[in-house]
């Protein structure tokens, strides 16, 4: 009797128009906020990640609105703040990038809605390994807990990338020491958690799932739990020589004991290039499940998609140079990253042209998630292509550390992932809290993330090709056009989340109560309860194709879609024959 | 499918082992869990001694002469005596896991109790090296400063007129920057190492596994091998090459 699936009849005038969740699901089967620290389920688990990023975006995006505010003017020598100093928005900057990047992008997605979801797309009853889960939990908030102390120290101006020697020539610093060891601690986090899923989506698959059988979403998170496997050791090893060469003065990359500033930009740029696929792919993946759910149509290209997340991660790992073509590497050296590079665009144009092939002749439904869905495909071809121009050494040369490189990076981060991160939270919002949004509200504000986000980047495209330079405080009045337009777009997409957070917030008070398949979507979290018991699934999911829409029927908005009568008797037959 | 109708699977099922997790539908596939998660870590820790190597690697390649002259200052023949140490702890490692899937209550404690102690051997001659270079100040960055008369004597030997001021000069520092990193690295997983191996003889104590569950020794020993493998690169590539 998984949620209105088994027991009850499709035929309406039968069932009656109603589904009743559980008495008692995973939210209020145990009491206490003791037994949430301690707790070991995955679904308690990713809410509580969720929370935490959500958190972070929204300190992130302070600060990134804070910055912003200081380029509405262009500031003269005479007076050059408009509302900090400059030694403040170097602090505005860095602090936005770090929290954005360590505290909501690369644990986002997979910490959240991964946890929450992976298992449940199995039907299994948890991750493999439950406890590891819990500290990679555990870990993530100390890591947090360390960067906020880095705010209260008096924040950090080195840039996200901690580089040497921006970080070095000076007395030993606390708040350098507390960001080095915040991301080696939130790296471990993400190490454990990519461990999980591999072993998770090897061992627990049910019987009659094939790794070709999962959702496109599992294997977007395989491909990025490979990355955080394999690349996140190299900036924890990183990060801990650079805490214990602050502490000691041993001199492996701060050049005046002796070592080598550019070997740490290529250790960095060794993790934090992968590191951008961790951030995407899993964008990627809700993506695949959102456009096909929305379409009604089997996703077009499966293997494709899901071959394209697993190179995508593998010459992810050997891109890293194109950060550094002009730090002092040789030619060649440039000219190899460069081609490796451009190879990576294959991978991703894979995925784009399956996206818009499935949605060929499918029956588009424009619900929220399918808005940022679409929202994701348009700022994700641009972000893709200008990546191709800065790819090009010789374009490079030009366009290295201007706001082109901004924008660039701003489309495929924030424009995909952070699209796909609110789609996915609309997405299973229903699933995880039993709730439903206001569907007014979320189309409002998903138009509202759209027009705000091209408004805010597209002008740093134009201002970088005339040679805005990032990271200046002030800049020259022929740029202001571009800066305040860029920065009205900020408060739009500001209040374009804002809003999300309100509504959200309110439905989960006053919300309608969901039932446990609205989107008519396939894969097998959509059997279970809304929200779902402890165990996930009061009774063994049917194992069918991820995206087997024709499996399913609608049947009002109160019931949602059940599977159709005849899947499920055929189902049993065959069960029985087993027997 | 029709008849899971409790809450707990576990009910329905007779005889679920009291070891086997919630999750899991049978020993074995937990075992395999706990061991895919394991080899996954061993990836991870190899990652993350690859940043070291190459580092060391880069070094190596820019000051050849310097790690030429300072590789006398490490003893190759305490270094041999903690190779064999290890291997030794490696050995009986092995034989514990043998000593669980056999249930040989007594062989596992032995054998426990064998690598923690070989692991033990292993820090106390780790530390009588390293407080030997701290008193000559044979140590990292712009802080090395031995006295010419500290020098090794088969440096000495084929350089008589090398001084330690020259070696200082010419970035002495940078060798035992490396050189303290990866030891100290290495040196933190053996004690990492030794905690678990107590956890184990603890466990094994109140007597915890039997032959059909004994992934956590088998775990542990296979992390004690890898921990092993790296000091058997430490070794040759510090102390041997000259």
């Amino acid at each position: 009797m998984a949620g209105g699936v088994v027991e009850k009849p499709a035929d309406p005038a039968a069932g009656g128009d109603v589904y009743r969740p559980l008495a008692v699901n995973y939210i209020n089967k145990f009491k206490g906020i003791g037994n949430w620290l301690i707790t070991l389920d995955h679904k308690r688990i990713g809410i509580m990640y969720l929370g935490a990023v959500t958190f972070a975006l929204l300190l992130g995006g302070l600060f990134a609105i804070l910055l912003r505010t200081e380029l509405l003017f262009p500031g003269t020598a005479a007076n050059p703040e408009v509302i900090a100093s400059n030694d403040w928005y170097n602090k505005f900057f860095t602090l936005h990038g770090a929290v954005m990047v360590f505290l909501f992008i690369i644990p986002g997605i997979p910490a959240s809605m991964g946890n929450f979801i992976l298992p449940m797309q199995l039907g299994a009853k948890d991750l493999a390994l439950p406890r590891v889960n819990l500290m990679s939990l555990w870990l993530y908030w100390i890591g947090t807990v360390f960067f906020i102390g880095v705010l209260v120290l008096g924040g950090l101006d080195t840039g996200w990338t901690l580089y040497p020697p921006y970080s070095s020539g000076r007395d030993v610093q606390l708040t350098l020491i507390f960001a080095y060891t915040a991301v080696f601690i939130l790296g471990f986090s993400s190490i454990l958690t990519g461990l999980n899923f591999i072993v998770t989506m090897h061992k627990l698959r049910p019987p009659g799932m094939g790794m070709y059988d999962m959702p496109l979403f599992l294997w977007a998170l395989y491909a990025t739990s490979l990355i955080q496997v394999l690349a996140t050791p190299v900036i924890g090893i990183t990060l801990g020589l650079s805490i214990v060469e602050h502490l000691f003065k041993i001199g492996i990359f701060l050049p005046e004991y002796g070592g080598d500033p550019v070997m740490y930009q290529h250790f960095f740029w060794f993790y934090s290039h992968p590191a951008v696929y961790i951030m995407v792919l899993p964008a990627m993946g809700v993506q695949s499940e959102i456009i096909a759910t929305f379409s009604r149509k089997h996703v077009f290209g499966y293997k494709a998609i899901a071959w394209s997340s697993i190179a995508i991660a593998a010459i992810g790992f050997i891109v890293w140079g194109h950060h550094m073509f002009v730090s002092g590497q040789s030619p060649t050296a440039g000219i190899i990253f460069s081609f490796l590079t451009f190879l990576v665009a294959i991978p991703s144009a894979i995925k784009v042209f399956n996206w818009v092939a499935t949605l060929y002749k499918g029956s588009i439904d424009l619900k929220t998630p399918m808005i940022y869905g679409l929202n994701f495909i348009y700022l994700f071809g641009v972000g893709g292509l200008t990546g191709l121009f800065l790819a090009s050494t010789a374009n490079n040369v030009h366009l290295h550390d201007t706001y082109f490189v901004i924008a660039h990076f701003h489309m495929v981060m924030v424009g995909s992932v952070l699209n796909a991160f609110l789609g996915g939270v609309h997405l299973w919002w229903p699933k995880m809290t039993g709730r439903m949004y206001s569907e007014f509200w979320g189309r409002i504000a998903a138009i509202f993330v759209f027009l705000g986000f091209n408004l805010a980047f597209m002008p740093q495209f134009v201002a970088g090709t005339r040679g805005m330079p990032r990271r200046y405080a002030n800049y020259l009045d022929e740029f202001t056009i571009f800066h305040q337009l860029s920065t009205i777009g900020a408060y739009l997409l500001g209040l374009g989340v804002v809003i999300q957070v309100t509504y959200l917030i309110h439905s989960l008070f006053k919300g309608k109560q969901a039932p446990p398949n609205p989107w008519g979507a396939s894969s097998l979290e959509w059997q279970s309860d809304s929200p779902p018991d402890h165990h996930n699934f009061t009774a063994k999911p049917i194992v069918m194709g991820p995206y087997d829409y024709e499996n399913w029927e609608y049947v009002s908005e109160n019931r949602g879609w059940v599977l159709k009568r005849e899947v499920v008797e055929t189902r049993k037959t065959l069960a029985k024959a087993d027997h | 499918m029709s008849t899971a109708t409790d809450n707990h699977a576990s009910q329905t099922l007779p005889a679920r082992p009291k070891e086997l997790a919630m999750h899991f539908d049978n020993l074995h596939q937990q075992f395999h869990s706990g061991k895919l998660g394991m080899w996954l870590f061993l990836g991870q820790e190899l990652l993350f001694f690859c940043g070291l190597f190459t580092a060391y690697a880069v070094y190596r390649g820019n000051h050849q002469d310097l790690f030429h002259y300072c590789h006398w200052f490490l003893d190759w023949k305490l270094g041999a005596v903690n190779t064999v140490v290890l291997l030794v702890s490696s050995l009986t490692a092995a034989w514990s896991v043998r000593c669980a899937q056999l249930e040989q209550r007594t062989g596992l404690l032995i054998t426990l109790a064998l690598t923690f102690i070989c692991a033990g051997a292993f820090m106390v001659v780790k530390y009588f090296e390293y407080t030997h270079k701290l008193h000559i100040g044979a140590t990292w960055g712009g802080s090395f400063s031995v006295a010419t008369e500290d020098l090794p004597a088969q440096l000495l030997e084929r350089y008589p007129d090398m001084t330690g001021e020259k070696l200082k000069t010419m970035g002495a520092g940078t060798f035992f920057a490396i050189y303290f990193c990866m030891t100290g690295l290495h040196g933190i997983h053996v004690l990492v190492g030794m905690g678990i191996y107590i956890w184990l003889f603890i466990r094994a104590l109140k007597g915890h596994f039997n032959r059909r569950y004994y992934g956590a020794v088998d775990n542990v020993a296979l992390y004690w091998h890898i921990v092993d493998i790296i000091w058997i690169f430490l070794f040759p590539m510090l102390y041997l090459i000259g």
